[in-house]
């Protein structure tokens, strides 16, 4: 393959103008005929290396289905999605993805799947057999002991909590050094603490390896917490409506998201969210 | 570990006082040799005339087995392809439920009149009988697999023959080996009923023929070896069951093991 390994080049020179992930005019329909929904219409984004974004907006605004044009899961009614200046399907790009549920495959144990992606993807897939004994495995390991899973990779699924689950989940996204990283809710099913907790756990990764991200939340401290720009999105038609730096220094911490200038933040964005939601029907 | 040895304790008391019932019933109610025999004189019977039987057993036993990796192999290929697209599965269904509802007796003179009597329509029947329960589990497991954890392989961009192999095959074992345990012992039924119907050889003819010169122990003796190599297979494929897929169990034994 042609692509050069990106996560080893320092940040200074990946400071590239090009956008690494563009969607220009995309517009994406469920359904057919006269009982389509418009889930995203005429959505231009551009996304640049080594960035993390968050999308938030009311439900059924869109936010996933970003997510899944640019992986690749879906394909756009139209308009394009490009991906490092190529046509989604036809770039080298390794994705990892992240979802609300952790996915685990129940059949493995913890270590084997977090080494799913290097069975699957290139150019690590080409050794597998030789080294998941040897460096794939030490990889596993020192990853899992990243987010404080030493001594579980013998485990099954069943036998670890959620939170375990899913901070292995945000393993398994990342093991095959993805230049793209889809995060789909993925802590959006946890109790608050643990949430807290992976916040921390995600942005030491993302420090510490780069990826581009794109994480899809309800959560607008979330967003705040771990994004350098956030988008918001209004539903029905599906559209981006305000687009913002988050300026505040890293690392960051929980208790910063008790800060004013924090908290006006997020309060700005949940004015903008409740002012794009569909109108409630009356309660009863 | 208690419970399990109560279970264990509590099924051999049941088969023990079955045969005991048996037994003693034919004692009190002086049923007749031939009506039916007492445990015991079968047991004998088995024993004394066990150099005449045991060809018969293995003839039996090699007609259901290979008739049964048959099944296997084009059970699970049919199911597979069926499991793996949704157009297969709703264009394949109701011709598989129309085969499977055909009584089976009823095509070994076919096959006789294709191949002539012998092991060949005993392999057969024994092969479309066992056939049914693995296509349609396979394909059942294959198509119920979660879109989530396919997604997950979509993502990485994963082949479609690598989704199949990595999830789709995993997740359809269970249902897999639930099929074998029925289809084993589908395949004895194919077998014995083939044998009755046209062969020379094997249990099923031994008991045509015992139950023609009214030898009824013998008779039973035939049953007799027919439940105890259908209860063993059936007790082998489940031991590779619970190796192979004690993951849906969730027993610590298979996490350590």
């Amino acid at each position: 393959m042609m692509h050069a390994p990106i996560i080893e080049a320092p940040p200074a020179e990946r400071a590239v103008r090009q956008p690494f992930v563009q969607l220009q005019e995309v517009t994406h329909s469920y359904g057919r005929l006269s009982r389509t929904v418009t889930a995203l219409d005429k959505t231009d984004l551009k996304i640049y290396e080594g960035d993390f974004v968050a999308l938030v907006g009311p439900s059924g605004c869109g936010k996933s289905t970003i997510l899944k044009l640019i992986t690749g899961l879906i394909t756009a009614s139209s308009g394009y999605v490009l991906v490092a200046g190529r046509e989604i399907g036809a770039e080298p790009v390794r994705v990892g993805m992240a979802f609300q549920n952790p996915t685990m495959l129940p059949w493995l144990t913890l270590r084997d799947n977090v080494m799913l992606p290097l069975k699957i993807v290139p150019p690590f897939r080409k050794d597998y057999r030789r080294k998941r004994k040897g460096e794939y495995r030490d990889r596993v390991e020192a990853l899992l002991t990243q987010v404080g899973l030493a001594g579980f990779s013998d485990k099954y699924p069943w036998q670890l909590s959620g939170g375990m689950l899913q901070r292995a989940s945000l393993c398994r996204a990342l093991i095959h050094e993805p230049q793209l990283l889809m995060l789909d809710e993925p802590f959006g099913a946890l109790d608050q603490f643990t949430r807290e907790e992976l916040w921390g756990v995600m942005q030491d990764l993302w420090l510490t390896r780069k990826p581009t991200v794109v994480l899809v939340t309800h959560d607008l401290k979330e967003a705040a917490y771990l994004a350098n720009r956030i988008c918001v999105m209004q539903a029905r038609p599906g559209r981006i409506i305000d687009d913002n730096e988050v300026p505040f220094a890293r690392p960051r911490t929980v208790s910063m998201t008790y800060d004013t200038d924090f908290v006006s933040m997020t309060q700005r964005l949940r004015e903008l969210i409740v002012a794009a939601s569909p109108a409630k029907e009356p309660t009863p | 570990m208690k419970a399990q040895l109560r279970r264990r304790a509590g099924s051999i008391a049941l088969i023990v006082g079955f045969f005991l019932f048996w037994e003693l019933a034919c004692v009190a109610f002086g049923i007749k040799d031939l009506v039916l025999p007492r445990p015991s004189q079968v047991v004998t019977t088995l024993f004394d005339r066990l150099p005449a039987i045991w060809p018969h057993a293995v003839q039996t036993l090699y007609t259901t087995l290979v008739g049964f990796a048959l099944g296997i192999f084009f059970g699970v290929l049919i199911g597979v392809v069926i499991g793996s697209s949704r157009l297969a599965y709703d264009t394949a269904y109701p011709l598989l439920v129309g085969f499977s509802s055909i009584p089976k007796v009823a095509v070994v003179p076919i096959f006789v009149l294709w191949f002539g009597a012998g092991t060949v329509p005993a392999v057969l029947t024994a092969m479309i009988l066992c056939i049914f329960p693995i296509v349609v589990n396979v394909a059942t497991g294959l198509a119920t697999t979660e879109p989530e954890l396919e997604d997950v392989m979509r993502a990485l961009k994963a082949s479609k023959l690598d989704i199949l192999v990595n999830v789709g095959l995993p997740r359809a074992m269970p249902y897999f080996f639930a099929s074998l345990k029925v289809a084993i012992t589908q395949a004895f039924v194919g077998t014995v009923i083939a044998e009755t119907v046209a062969s020379n050889r094997g249990i099923g003819n031994l008991m045509m023929i015992a139950s023609s010169s009214f030898d009824v122990p013998l008779v039973f003796a035939g049953l007799l070896i027919l439940a105890a190599l259908g209860v063993a297979l059936y007790l082998i494929f489940s031991f590779i069951e619970s190796r192979v897929t004690g993951w849906t169990r969730r027993t610590d034994e298979f996490a350590v093991g």
